[in-house]
C-alpha cells in the first residue's frame, strides 16, 4: 500500500500545481470536465481545485453509475422482489437510492424484501447456491469496469446449472455518453453555448475499453481528452496535460494512465463481454435522458439468467423534480450550489436529482467535501 | 461465594447446552443460569448479597451516570468480543465527563438456543474487563426471548461514576483558539468487525482497539484539569464526534489529514471498501479539545500512557457561523469533514 501514497504525495502535487499555475494563460478561462465519479470523488476529497489557478474551471461530469440509473428500475426491482419473493443482491451504494415512489432498498428491507448486501457478483452467485429453492435477482449495474464480472458469472451460472441465479442489467456505456454531453456543447442550435475545452477520460473502465473508443471526442469533436487514473496525483497531472494541449491548439487523445491502459483494452474481457451482453437500443439515463446504444443488455442465448425475461419487470417512466437542475449541472451548465434547491430541499438524505444520490454524484460531492467553499444562509454544517 | 444450597440436581452443560427460555422465566432454572454463569463470573460483594438492586456509598462530587446498549455482529472478533466491549463502553462514555467511574449494572437479554459455551465465553470476557478496569459489575438482568426474536446476545450497560472537584467537560465547552487532540489511531474497532463479518482475511488481521479509557482520562485530568471537551469517537467515528461537539458549541474546526493517525492495513481496507476512516468506529480512543496553552503537557501525559502512544494535536477550534468542519488533506487542498448521512455503505468502483 506504499504504492498509493506515492501517488498522494503533496510536495509532488505542489510541484505539479506550481507548473499548472506557470503554464495557463491567464488571458483565458479552461473548462475541463471530469468524466468519472471516480475522478469527482478524488478531486472532492483531496481539495483538488484549491490547488488550481482561478481561471481553471473544472465540471463533475455524470459518470457514477448510481447517479445515472432512473428511479423507474429500481422502483420496478423492489416492486418485484416484493411480489415475487426474490433475494435481491446489491452493491452498498445503491442500498440507500429512493426509487420512483421514494422508496429504497433499505426501507424494503425493513419491510421485510430480502435485500443483501454483495460486495461482488460471485457473493450472489454463492447465496444463490446457498438457496436453490428461491429465485435470487443480483442487480447489476455500472460502467464497463463491472460488466465483465457480471458476464462472467452468467457464463458460471450456465455452466453449473444454476437455474434460480439472474441479473437485472443496468450496465451502461461510457463512449455514448460522453459523446451526447460533447453534442450538446457543439451543436450551433445549442441556446448558450457552453464552454468545454477537455475531458479527463476514465481510468477503471478504459482499462477494459482501451483508450481508441475516444478517438471521436478528438476527431469529430476537436477536443483533448486525457485518460487518468483515480490517484489525486493523476488528476493534477491529467489537468496539466489538457492545459498543454489546449494551449498548443490541439486535440488529442493522451494516456496518462499508462501504469493500467492500452491503446485496445483488455480483450479478454472485451470478448467476455460480447459473448454475453449486446446493445440496447435505447436506454434512458437520469439527467441525460433517452441515448441511442448507450447501455447494454444480456444476449437471448442467455435468457433464463435475465433478469427481464424471466419476470415481468414493468419500469414505470418518471421525471425528475421541476426544480432539480441535474441536466444542466452534468453538463456544466450549472455549478451545483446555482441549483435553487441545492442543500435545502435536495441533501444527501433526501436527493431531489441524480446528482445528489452517490457521494460520487456532483452535488452530493460537493455538497460532502465542498460546501463550505460557497456559504450561504440556507448552507451550513 | 455463594453457599451451594443444592437447589440444582445437574449442572449447566458448557459444553452442548443452550439458553432455553426457561432460563428467562424467574423459576429455578433461571437462578441456576445466573448462580453459574454471572455470578460466579462476576463475583463481588454487592452481587453475592442477591438483592436486586445494590447499595454502596459514593465520595463526594458530581454524580455522571451513562448507558449503552450493545449489539454486534460477528459476537466475537480479532481484539474482543460483545462482552469486553460492553464494559469499555460504558466506562468510556461515564470518563469522557472526566469522570472516575465505580459501578456497572448489566443487562442481557438472551435468544432461545444461543450456546451456553458462547454465554460464558463472554461473560468472562466482561468480568475480565470489569476486573482490569477495578470497576465491578454489581447488579443485572437476564431475559430470554424465542429463538428468530434475538441475535444471540443484547447487552446493555450502565455505569456511575464521580467527577473530581474542578473538572467542568462537556461537549458544549469548544471554544475558538481551543486545541484538538486525538489519543491514537483511526478505525481499527470498525475495520476489524467489518473484516471478521465479510470473511476479509489479510496477512495480519485488524485488531479492535477495544479498551477502558478511565485511567489515560485520569492522567489527562490531573495535568489539565481546564479541559473544555473529552469524547469517545466510536459510531460514526472521528467526523461525527467533531461534528457534534462543533454544533454544541457553536464553532468551527480546522484538521490537518497529515496529523490524524490510521494504521496501513486499516487506510488499506478502507480503501478497498470506499470507506472513510473519518467515519469508522473506534473503542478506544478519545478527543479531547482544550485550551492551546495546555495542549503539548496533555499531549506529554498522553503519549506516555499506553493507551495514548499514537497521540496527536490534529487540529483547532475556530470561530464558523456554519459550524464547519475543515481538513487540510495531504494534497494541500481543502476538504469539508461532513456530517455522515446514514451509516457508511461500500462504494462499486
Ligand atoms: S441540487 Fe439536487 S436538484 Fe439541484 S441539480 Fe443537484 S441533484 Fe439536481
Amino acid at each position: 500500500m506504499k504504492y498509493i501514497d506515492e501517488f498522494r504525495d503533496g510536495r509532488l502535487a505542489q510541484g505539479l500545481a506550481a507548473r499548472i499555475r506557470q503554464e495557463v494563460n491567464p488571458e483565458r478561462g479552461y473548462a475541463l470536465m471530469e468524466f468519472c465519479g471516480g475522478h469527482t470523488h478524488a478531486i472532492c476529497r483531496y481539495g483538488i481545485e484549491d490547488l488550481l489557478p482561478s481561471n481553471v474551471r473544472l465540471i463533475h461530469g455524470p459518470g457514477c453509475p448510481v447517479c445515472v440509473l432512473p428511479s423507474g428500475r429500481l422502483q420496478a426491482v423492489i416492486e418485484l422482489a416484493e411480489r415475487e419473493r426474490v433475494i435481491l443482491c446489491s452493491y452498498g451504494d445503491l442500498l440507500r437510492v429512493p426509487g420512483a415512489q421514494g422508496d429504497t432498498l433499505l426501507q424494503a428491507k425493513a419491510r421485510g424484501v430480502d435485500v443483501r448486501m454483495v460486495y461482488s457478483v460471485s457473493d450472489a452467485l454463492d447465496i444463490a447456491r446457498a438457496h436453490p429453492d428461491q429465485p435470487v435477482v443480483f442487480f447489476a449495474i455500472g460502467f464497463e469496469t463491472t460488466t465483465p464480472p457480471t458476464a462472467v458469472a452468467i457464463l458460471h451460472a450456465k455452466a453449473e446449472g444454476l437455474h434460480n441465479f439472474s441479473a437485472y442489467c443496468n450496465h451502461v456505456l461510457t463512449p455514448p455518453a460522453l459523446r451526447a454531453i460533447l453534442a450538446t456543447h457543439h451543436t450551433a442550435e445549442s441556446p448558450a453555448p457552453i464552454q468545454l475545452d477537455g475531458c479527463i477520460g476514465p481510468a477503471h473502465v478504459s482499462t477494459i475499453i482501451g483508450s481508441d473508443p475516444y478517438q471521436f471526442v478528438a476527431t469529430e469533436y476537436h477536443r483533448p481528452l486525457v485518460i487518468a487514473g483515480f490517484e489525486p496525483l493523476d488528476v493534477l497531472q491529467a489537468i496539466l496535460l489538457l492545459i498543454r494541449q489546449v494551449n498548443a491548439g490541439e486535440a488529442r487523445i493522451e494516456n496518462e494512465y499508462t501504469r493500467a491502459v492500452s491503446p485496445e483494452g483488455n480483450r479478454k474481457a472485451q470478448s467476455i463481454v460480447a459473448e454475453v451482453f449486446t446493445l440496447r437500443p435505447s436506454f434512458e439515463w437520469r439527467g441525460l435522458g433517452e441515448l441511442p446504444n448507450s447501455a447494454l443488455t444480456i444476449r437471448p442465448e442467455y435468457a433464463e439468467w435475465d433478469t427481464e425475461r424471466r419476470f415481468i419487470v414493468p419500469v414505470v417512466a418518471t421525471t425528475d423534480h421541476k426544480a432539480c437542475a441535474c441536466a444542466e449541472v452534468l453538463r456544466g451548465v450549472k455549478r451545483p450550489e446555482q441549483c435553487k434547491v441545492f442543500a435545502t430541499v435536495c441533501t444527501p438524505d433526501h436527493p431531489l436529482g441524480s446528482c445528489m444520490v452517490s457521494a460520487e454524484g456532483a452535488c452530493a460531492a460537493h455538497y460532502h467535501y465542498g460546501r463550505f467553499r460557497t456559504p450561504s444562509p440556507g448552507v451550513s454544517a | 461465594m455463594i453457599p451451594s444450597r443444592k437447589l440444582f440436581t445437574r449442572k449447566l452443560d458448557f459444553i452442548h447446552g443452550s439458553v432455553e427460555l426457561s432460563h428467562g422465566g424467574g423459576g429455578r432454572a433461571m437462578a441456576q443460569l445466573i448462580e453459574e454463569v454471572f455470578l460466579t463470573a462476576f463475583d463481588n460483594e454487592w452481587l453475592r448479597t442477591q438483592d436486586d438492586c445494590a447499595q454502596f456509598n459514593v465520595p463526594a462530587g458530581r454524580l455522571v451516570m451513562a448507558t449503552d446498549s450493545h449489539v454486534v455482529s460477528p459476537l466475537f472478533f480479532p481484539g474482543g468480543d460483545i462482552g469486553c466491549l460492553s464494559v469499555h463502553g460504558t466506562i468510556n462514555d461515564v470518563a469522557m465527563a472526566g469522570a472516575q467511574p465505580l459501578y456497572l449494572a448489566a443487562s442481557f437479554i438472551l435468544e432461545e438456543g444461543f450456546p451456553l459455551a458462547d454465554l460464558q465465553r463472554i461473560v468472562d470476557s466482561m468480568a475480565q474487563a470489569a476486573r482490569q478496569a477495578g470497576v465491578p459489575i454489581v447488579t443485572g438482568d437476564t431475559k430470554v426471548v424465542e429463538r428468530g426474536k434475538g441475535d444471540g446476545v443484547f447487552i446493555t450497560t450502565t455505569g456511575v461514576g464521580v467527577v473530581p472537584p474542578g473538572v467542568n467537560i462537556s461537549a458544549s465547552r469548544a471554544q475558538p483558539g481551543d486545541a484538538i487532540l486525538l489519543s491514537g489511531s483511526l478505525g481499527d474497532h470498525g475495520m476489524a468487525v467489518m473484516a471478521q463479518r465479510e470473511n476479509l482475511s489479510f496477512d495480519a488481521p485488524i485488531v479492535s482497539d477495544t479498551a477502558a479509557l478511565h485511567g489515560l482520562v485520569a492522567t489527562m485530568v490531573a495535568v489539565a484539569p481546564e479541559l473544555h471537551c473529552l469524547r469517545d469517537p466510536t459510531r460514526g467515528g472521528l467526523g461525527s464526534a467533531l461534528n457534534e461537539i462543533a454544533q454544541q458549541s457553536g464553532v468551527g474546526m480546522r484538521l490537518h489529514e497529515a496529523a490524524i493517525p490510521v494504521h496501513e492495513p486499516v487506510r488499506a481496507l478502507c480503501e478497498f471498501l470506499g470507506l472513510d476512516p473519518l467515519y469508522v468506529a473506534n473503542e478506544g480512543k478519545l478527543l479531547a479539545i482544550c485550551p492551546a496553552e495546555c495542549a503539548d503537557p496533555l499531549l506529554a501525559v498522553m503519549r506516555a500512557h499506553s493507551l495514548g502512544q499514537e497521540a496527536a494535536i490534529i487540529g483547532s477550534v475556530v470561530t464558523d457561523a456554519h459550524g464547519f468542519v475543515e481538513m487540510e488533506t495531504v494534497f494541500g487542498g481543502r476538504r469539508l469533514v461532513d456530517w455522515l448521512s446514514g451509516e457508511q455503505l461500500p462504494r462499486i468502483c
